[in-house]
């Protein structure tokens, strides 16, 4: 009797798997599936290598002055970008004193990077440091006027600095009144209740570049005569509020997550209003709803370039200022891509960020 | 250790400012003070600094003359008009870019939405690469990069981009024919009304008799032909009153047709580009929101693929859809307002500016424009509660 012997496994054909194989699913599976292949193939070769070719390969980078970017008009002048840099990162403000914006912003990031770190225990207290005493150093080093620094008007602030500025403003302010508004709306309190609804409502209703015009139009009508009041801080208390209304939406998302047995517990245990929410329920919202704080940020980041309408400097104006500039007319596609990419690099990361966050802070909330 | 002796009675009442309701009610009792000292305060203040500034309060202004042109009006619009009309003409502008805006990027939204879920990797990559690139940069740099960078350098009206010499593109905006309605089309136009009432009575006539009988009917094309059919009938019948002008060089400007305004065309792109970006990732994140066992159920029962989609994916993916949709509206709406930084003469520009700047009267100008977006988001959060509360899902 024979023993039978079983062909060995003939490997699988070369067209299901491998490159081949990967093609044939991905691009090529179905006549209509290879008429789209063709078609973004072809709209990729009309449009990817002339512009490859106009940002880096025929494109200008060297040079002080524009005869170099017209000599070769078929590239782009980043020679443009690189003599201007300075005030699209700091604006008007003077050249000697930018160690003190670099100063600032190094600090900030230095006192972020442990918030990162997973074995750094103490970041509460850390994160505290940051929100109330960081913005009064930084303050003291941007406006200047102690210690000897010399003082700098706030009409000298630009660029992407003013943009960093205004954005940080924006969401340190915005996040405790959001959490009072959000708790307000859930609150059992009818006319506290009534009362955050109709603010929220107000400003989500509102388009943010009339908020500013009121910033900027009404609010010395509102104050008594003769108060003087910074254009800088008038915008900023305009993108606070308008800010903070979006910010009790997120939070209040957070809230209505939280199980009702948790709000219970808390009551049952005896704790008072504000310590079963600062205690119990806000640590458990703020934390789930961090993602969405962090869009609203995104949100806020691009918004801050409205200020150009009421004549601010952010890094947007800025570029558009020095398109006037008559040495270099007629650059202006290379200034925009330059800003586009600027705020691009920012919003891209944080919304990543977000991402990230959002997986890992999934830890059975959701119902 | 100390017993209480009333331990047994009925126990005593908490001391009054302990108790929650007298709390509440001493609180908002507080807030509504304060609110309405502040609000005094604010008032006064506005009174007392309108009446240094010799600026008149009330409404008063909008029927004074206005004096200045509008660049884009959908109605009669000139100098001699008053304030009030520049109000209604910002209005209407607003309107205009909205309704294009959705339209465009409703259309761009949905299919880059459902081009990323493709399977095709290079176009579900293509897709992907548009919206993480669109969305996340500032909206006022995309509209003043197509504006100031891409139509102002367009050439002038003579050497305009043309094609086939009836739409030219020229730094003054886009030519394009326009119709000109002959007589009896009015008869034309009453003849797609009728057919569009008459589609809404055939579809309902189809349902009732495939719930009665269970006969299918081919509403789809049987109102596709009725819709199309009837007004190109009575179109022929009538002599084909409808005529094309076609725009023409005349001195240094184009003359005839239809004018898109440049500030228009780059508000139009940009908004459309940008909110569909948003639109997409709705669309993507409905359809994924469907499970996949949805569409396998469907199969098992031996459904067509079709149908499938059509009865049960969309009306579930929908649901998702929906509520984000309406919002990117909202956000379109209002980001509309970013006309101003171009010249595109939108209820901010013309009202809350110019208007603003010549008569001085900010507070009742800002009170009617965020009035006019108060009123349409309010309008919109309405209709979205009421699809919400229709389309909730009933769970056992």
């Amino acid at each position: 009797m024979s023993i039978h012997t079983p062909h060995p496994d003939l490997p699988p054909p070369v067209t299901s798997v491998g490159a081949i194989g990967w093609l044939r699913n991905n691009l090529f599976s179905s006549p209509l599936n290879t008429a789209f292949t063709l078609f973004a193939l072809y709209l990729l070769y009309e449009t990817v290598p002339p512009l490859i070719d106009w940002a880096f390969i025929s494109a200008n980078w060297s040079g002080d002055t524009r005869e170099v970017c017209d000599a070769n008009p078929s590239g782009a002048c980043w020679a443009f970008v690189r003599v201007r840099f300075d005030q699209f990162m700091y604006g008007f403000y003077p050249e000697s004193e930018y160690w003190r914006i670099n100063l600032a912003i190094g600090l900030l990031v230095a006192l972020m990077v442990p918030l990162f770190i997973q074995k750094f225990t103490r970041k509460g207290l850390l994160a505290a440091f940051i929100l109330i005493a960081y913005p009064i150093i930084a303050l003291q080093l941007f406006a200047g006027g102690n210690f000897g620094l010399e003082s700098v008007e706030t009409s000298k602030w630009g660029g992407l600095t003013l943009t960093l500025i205004l954005s940080a403003v924006g969401i340190v302010a915005s996040l405790p009144l959001g959490i009072v508004l959000a708790l307000g709306r859930r609150s059992n309190m009818p006319i506290v209740k009534s009362v955050s609804v109709v603010f929220i409502e107000f400003w989500r209703g509102v388009p943010l570049i009339t908020v500013l015009f009121m910033a900027s139009v009404m609010l010395p009508l509102f104050l008594p005569e003769g108060t003087h009041f910074d254009k800088l801080l008038r915008a900023m208390i305009g993108i606070a509020l308008f800010q903070s209304a979006y910010m009790a939406e997120v939070v209040r998302g957070g809230l209505q997550a939280i199980p009702k047995g948790q709000y219970e517990a808390a009551e049952a245990l005896g704790l008072s209003y504000w310590k079963s929410m600062g205690l119990i329920i806000l640590p458990q919202a703020l934390k789930m709803v961090i993602p969405g704080i962090v869009n609203t940020f995104i949100a806020l980041f691009k918004d801050t370039t409205l200020v150009l309408i009421i004549g601010l400097f952010d890094l947007l104006a800025m570029i558009q200022t020095a398109f006037n500039d008559t040495n270099w007319l007629g650059f202006s596609i290379e200034g925009y891509v330059f800003a586009a990419l600027i705020f691009w690099v920012f919003c891209f990361s944080m919304s990543r960020y977000s991402q990230a966050l959002e997986r890992k802070l999934h830890t059975g909330h959701a119902r | 250790m100390a017993v209480d002796q009333n331990t047994d009675a009925v126990p005593a009442k908490a001391a009054l400012w302990r108790r929650p309701a007298f709390r509440a009610t001493v609180f908002q009792i507080l807030l509504v003070l304060g609110l309405v000292a502040f609000g005094y305060y604010l008032f006064q203040n506005t009174l007392h600094n309108l009446q240094l500034r010799g600026i008149s309060t009330g409404f008063g202004f909008l029927s004074y003359e206005a004096g200045f042109g509008i660049l884009q009006s959908l109605i009669e619009f000139d100098e001699t008009h008053t304030y009030g009309r520049t109000f209604l003409v910002g209005l209407l502008n607003t309107l205009l870019i909205a309704g294009l805006g959705i339209f465009f990027a409703t259309i761009i939204g949905f299919v880059m939405g459902v081009a990323r879920l493709s399977k095709n990797w290079l176009i579900a990559k293509i897709a992907t690469v548009y919206i993480e690139t669109f969305r996340n940069i500032p909206l006022l740099l995309q509209i003043m990069f197509w504006y100031f960078a891409i139509l102002q350098p367009l050439p002038g009206p003579r050497q305009s981009l043309s094609f086939n010499d009836s739409v030219f593109l020229n730094n003054r905006g886009f030519y394009l024919p326009g119709p000109v309605f002959g007589e009896g089309f009015n008869i034309v136009f009453a003849a797609i009304v009728i057919a569009i009432v008459a589609v809404i009575f055939l579809a309902r006539w189809a349902r009732k008799r495939q719930e009665d009988t269970g006969q299918q009917f081919h509403t789809v094309y049987a109102s596709l032909a009725i819709l199309f059919g009837l007004p190109l009938i009575v179109f022929f019948i009538m002599g084909s009153p409808l005529s094309w002008e076609y725009p023409a060089l005349k001195g240094f400007n184009f003359k005839g047709g239809i004018v898109v305004i440049p500030e228009l065309i780059a508000l139009l792109v940009a908004l459309s580009i940008y909110t569909g970006a948003f639109i997409a990732e709705a669309v993507r994140s409905g359809i994924l929101a469907v499970s996949h066992g949805q569409t396998e159920a469907a199969y098992a029962l031996g459904i067509r693929p079709g149908v499938t989609l059509r009865m049960v994916i969309i009306p579930q993916a929908l649901r998702v859809i929906i509520p984000q949709l309406t919002s990117q509206y909202l956000n379109l709406t209002k980001n509309s307002s970013l006309a101003t930084a171009v010249g595109y003469p939108d209820l901010v520009a013309v009202f809350a500016g110019t208007t603003l700047n010549q008569t001085g009267q900010a507070v009742e100008v800002i009170a009617m424009t965020m009035g006019v977006y108060l009123t349409i988001s309010l309008t919109i959060s309405m209709f979205m509660n009421w699809y919400n509360k229709r389309k909730q899902l009933v769970e056992r």
